[in-house]
């Protein structure tokens, strides 16, 4: 039984670190309704942008972390005002091939500027465990899974509560609609990609300790990726708990099942829930009424 | 430009709209025909690839560009198909039975693949293709059994009638040749019957479609089942090209590289398959080429202009060129630069020349310029 729940609570941790990276792909597909194939990509840039500034740069790992999230903003902004506005109204699958296409840029540059080696930080999870009754839990994981419900509960705040949450909502609805209503689209696009590109750092960062920092970091996109679908895109609770579902579902069959169903458990449990609900967990299912 | 004098339907959807077609597209065949005794072996082995993606691209074109369900799972199809051909052909099945048995079991389970993207669409969908993809390269890593694992499987030569052609002889190039242009023109006569247009119908609208009784399961399940089927049949070639077949070979990346034909091609047209997956099949020694040749022709250019210390310069310009990873940022900004600046793709670039000189002194830019265009949900079909 103490097995079942330790490797319970490991999956609940992996699972927050699937459901964070997923959050940066609902922020985007909530708001604007782009799919955003870049986003594990832009998790790698913030891990190595965290390098740069703690490790190359000398910074404190709080002021490092601030600074990472805050040029992970910047840079989101600026790839949306160079390749996303200019396609936006297209097909939605060129956006998806566009944003494909930015991070096989973005793993080979960053791969060119700060080699291919496995890089880590000093943080002040890396070390340490707490001890809850007989259970063992890390503090890095501890503090993912922190992290990502905070995150969740501000960004859930923030999209149903604030003018500007609510503007991106309508934005992401009709978007002339949207100018007419005075809303500022433009603004609203950097806004978010500024947003998910900050959340997105901010799990690198995070995951520093847990995984290695490496440019092949952002293959974990692919299994958030599940999660976000899998809670119903455009769902932030969702996002959250299907990060928990496939996490949960990933670590138990790598533990009870055998061998090879670790790696597809998460696409298994996927198929099974698209089929019963095809929109996801928390998605609605709008069809048009003729 | 010719004018075009049509009397009935059957002109219109006539395979070549005037002789001038197929003047062009004979000798198009001709030079293709006559090619492998002018180049290269390695430029003749490339073409050959060339053939065999363009299969798969038409595949994925009726199912992503003329039935609008777009799948980034076709890696799984072509592994079926290798797979297929390589089991059968390890217990003696000869090529003529296993050829259109992998073609027949890779369609098959596209169908069962299309039964559950019924209910799905748009990014759903891709997802449960990704999803597909990623279970089958796990299942063909695990089935020993069939498929040797991770050791992969070694494919034989192919026999026929007592021949044997060998991957890099003109024979195959010839097989491959043969069923390119046998998919091209099957899939040219699927899209001008009633069933290309039902696909064009749900693409364009799925209410729409249903309301003037196109049964949508049926079709798309149709659709996803003949992509499957024409990647199967790639698939098989594939596996004889290669001579070696082993799971890491389907990964989502080659899905990837297969959208990217028909998307750097231009989604509308068949000519679209065969310019991407030229384009596609033709990047990589290409920029080996301006890696290697390029930092010594450039030494060379600024040793003739009289610049200082024009060694240096090359030694510079071959180390950003040997730089690990140089080939995928160019890969991805090649892919990012075409979907923004020309979203037709190469076919849309060759529409846009033509016109211009049939036109010739009265073209004008704004022919093509595209209106401007507001995103609505999609989640509100």
């Amino acid at each position: 039984m103490l097995d079942f729940i330790q490797q319970l609570v490991g999956g609940i941790a992996l699972g927050c670190v699937y459901g964070l990276i997923a959050l940066g792909f609902v922020l985007i597909y909530k708001a604007t309704e782009v799919v955003n194939f870049a986003q594990g990509d832009l998790m790698m840039l913030g891990g190595f942008f965290a390098y740069g500034f703690i490790d190359q740069l000398g910074f404190n790992y709080w002021i490092g972390f601030l600074c990472a999230v805050i040029a992970m903003a910047a840079f989101g902004s600026l790839v949306e005002r160079v390749i996303v506005r200019p396609i936006l109204g297209y097909p939605q699958f060129s956006i998806v091939m566009v944003t494909i296409g930015l991070g096989f840029a973005l793993r080979a540059i960053v791969g060119m500027i700060w080699g291919t080696d496995d890089l880590r930080i000093d943080t002040p999870f890396s070390s340490g465990v707490m001890h809850v009754g007989k259970l063992v839990i890390a503090h890095d994981k501890l503090s993912v899974i922190v992290a990502t419900v905070l995150l969740c509960g501000v960004l859930w705040l923030y999209f149903n509560k604030t003018r500007m949450g609510i503007a991106m909502q309508a934005t992401s609805q009709n978007m002339l609609g949207a100018y007419y209503m005075g809303i500022p689209v433009k603004r609203v696009f950097s806004l978010i990609w500024a947003i998910s590109a900050a959340v997105a750092g901010f799990a690198g960062v995070l995951l520093a300790p847990i995984a290695f920092i490496h440019t092949n970091i952002g293959f974990l996109g692919l299994k958030a990726f599940p999660a976000a679908v899998l809670g119903g895109f455009g769902s932030i609770p969702g996002a959250l708990v299907g990060g928990l579902v496939i996490g949960v579902a990933e670590t138990l069959s790598g533990f009870y099942l055998p061998e090879g169903f670790k790696d597809v458990a998460a696409y298994i449990l996927l198929l099974v829930v698209l089929m019963v609900r095809p929109a996801g967990l928390f998605g609605l299912n709008l069809r048009k009424k003729v | 430009m010719r004018p075009i004098f049509q009397t009935d339907y059957g002109q219109d959807i006539r395979l070549f709209r005037h002789s001038g077609y197929l003047w062009s597209y004979g000798v198009l065949l001709l030079l293709v025909l006559l090619a492998p005794f002018v180049i290269g072996s390695y430029l003749q082995s490339q073409i050959v690839f060339v053939f065999i993606y363009a299969i798969v691209g038409v595949g994925l074109l009726i199912l992503a560009g003329f039935a609008g369900q777009v799948s980034l799972g076709h890696a799984a199809f072509l592994a079926i198909g290798a797979y297929t051909a390589g089991y059968m052909q390890r217990h003696g099945v000869p090529f003529l039975v296993y050829l259109p048995l992998s073609v027949v079991l890779t369609g098959a389970v596209g169908a069962l693949v299309g039964f559950p993207a019924l209910r799905l669409a748009g990014i759903y969908l891709v997802i449960a293709t990704i999803a597909f993809g990623f279970i089958m390269e796990e299942v063909a890593a695990r089935w020993e059994s069939v498929t040797n694992g991770n050791d992969g499987m070694r494919i034989k030569q192919i026999e026929l009638f007592g021949f044997t052609l060998s991957r890099d002889g003109y024979s195959f190039y010839y097989l491959c040749l043969g069923f390119l242009v046998l998919v091209l023109i099957l899939a040219l006569n699927l899209l001008r019957s009633p069933t290309g247009r039902a696909f064009i119908a749900i693409r364009d609208s799925e209410t729409a479609a249903q309301s003037i009784g196109v049964n949508l399961s049926v079709y798309k399940v149709m659709a996803f089942s003949i992509s499957a089927a024409m990647t199967g049949l790639a698939g098989c070639l594939y596996a004889h090209k290669m001579s070696f077949i082993s799971p890491e070979m389907f990964t989502l990346l080659l899905s990837l590289e297969f959208v990217i034909v028909i998307l750097i091609g231009g989604v509308g047209s068949l000519h679209g398959a065969v310019l991407g997956s030229i384009f596609v099949v033709m990047v990589d020694p290409f920029l080996s080429y301006l890696k290697d040749d390029l930092p010594r022709v450039i030494g060379e250019m600024a040793r003739s202009f009289g610049v200082a210390n024009p060694g240096a310069l090359q030694d510079t310009l071959s180390a950003i060129g040997g730089a690990a990873g140089l080939k995928g940022a160019i890969y991805g900004l090649i892919i990012i630069v075409f979907i923004i600046f020309e979203p037709y793709g190469l076919y849309g670039r060759w529409l846009k020349i033509r016109l211009y000189f049939e036109l010739f002194p009265l073209y004008k830019k704004a022919t093509f310029r595209r209106q401007k265009t507001y995103v609505k949900s999609e989640r509100y079909r």
